[in-house]
């Protein structure tokens, strides 16, 4: 029988990436400080999150000022969310075995 | 094999992620309720105007046609929007204050563009209406326009706002039907479903 934890996404398994796709999947772009709000992680910390999920290709990046402030707003890559579709079809897998 | 019982953490903060980035949850029943309070204060002072001439030997029927009265009934109507906003708006700082989430941020913004569109049209059109001599249609537009405004903000609200977007379409055609009711309509639409709507969520969402 195969085994459900080999479909688990590495750079997934942490809690705070898992929920940045997560944000990333229901949203069609987000920003830094909003993420940052709504994830209530430090900047150092969040930063080094995104940079792993970018090193993977899941999310893409755009840089822009606002109001000559910068602004850096990323969106999750079709790469990231056929990922995020695996993660979650593997996560479903294990609860139904851990029931059993 | 190492057992982890994480997995279903994981998929609760997945969802609790997904619906706080995309819903504005800080909106606060109780501003449901007082708006229709102050919809129905409104509209029973537009029913003094209309319904009780000043001199009591004077039996003319007042029909909405001066522009003097248009101009007060006018007036009522904005401060009843404008005081629901502003209750809107204090009470889900407040409630965003205790979720301990800001009510200024891309949800929030979002649900502004979102409703503001189907209500701006609608004010304009209505605006036009009122200029051009068409009372009648007047109310029937505020609720069909409110209607579709509640339906197209809906997916940055909870679920309830969009089955009260549907009641005050179909509301806003029987108006539109019904020619004369205008005022009862505007106090169903405004008043009545927003005590309801807002007592319900403030039971199930504030508790």
């Amino acid at each position: 029988m195969r085994n459900p934890f080999d479909n688990l996404d590495k750079v997934m398994e942490h809690r705070v990436r898992l929920q940045i796709i997560s944000v990333l999947v229901a949203n069609d772009s987000y920003d830094f400080n909003a993420l940052k709000d709504l994830l209530e992680v430090t900047d150092g910390n969040l930063a080094t999150h995104l940079k792993a999920l970018e090193r993977e290709k899941y999310i893409s990046i755009s840089k822009s000022f606002i109001e000559r402030k910068p602004n850096t707003r990323y969106k999750v890559t079709e790469r990231g969310r056929t990922a995020f579709k695996k993660h979650l079809d593997a996560l479903e897998e294990l609860i139904k075995q851990q029931r059993k | 094999m190492s057992h982890n019982p994480d997995y279903q953490k994981d998929i609760e903060s997945i969802r609790q992620m997904m619906e706080r980035s995309v819903k504005f949850l800080s909106l606060s029943g109780l501003s449901g309720i007082l708006s229709g309070v102050y919809a129905l204060s409104g509209a029973a002072l537009a029913y003094s105007i209309l319904y009780n001439p000043k001199t009591p030997f004077d039996y003319a029927n007042q029909s909405v046609k001066e522009i003097t009265l248009i101009v007060q009934l006018l007036f009522i109507a904005i401060i009843v929007l404008v005081a629901s906003l502003l209750t809107g708006y204090l009470l889900a700082s407040k409630k965003a204050k205790k979720l301990g989430a800001k009510v200024w941020d891309p949800t929030s913004k979002r649900l502004l563009v979102n409703i503001a569109i189907p209500l701006i049209s609608g004010g304009a059109f209505i605006m036009i209406l009122l200029a051009t001599g068409q009372f009648f249609i007047a109310v029937p537009a505020c609720l069909i326009f409110y209607g579709l405004a509640l339906i197209n903000a809906s997916p940055n609200l909870f679920d309830e706002f969009r089955y009260l977007g549907y009641t005050e379409i179909v509301l806003g055609l029987i108006s539109a039907a019904l020619p004369g009711y205008g005022l009862l309509f505007w106090s169903i639409g405004f008043g009545v479903l927003h005590v309801i709507y807002g007592a319900l969520m403030f039971k199930k969402y504030d508790r």
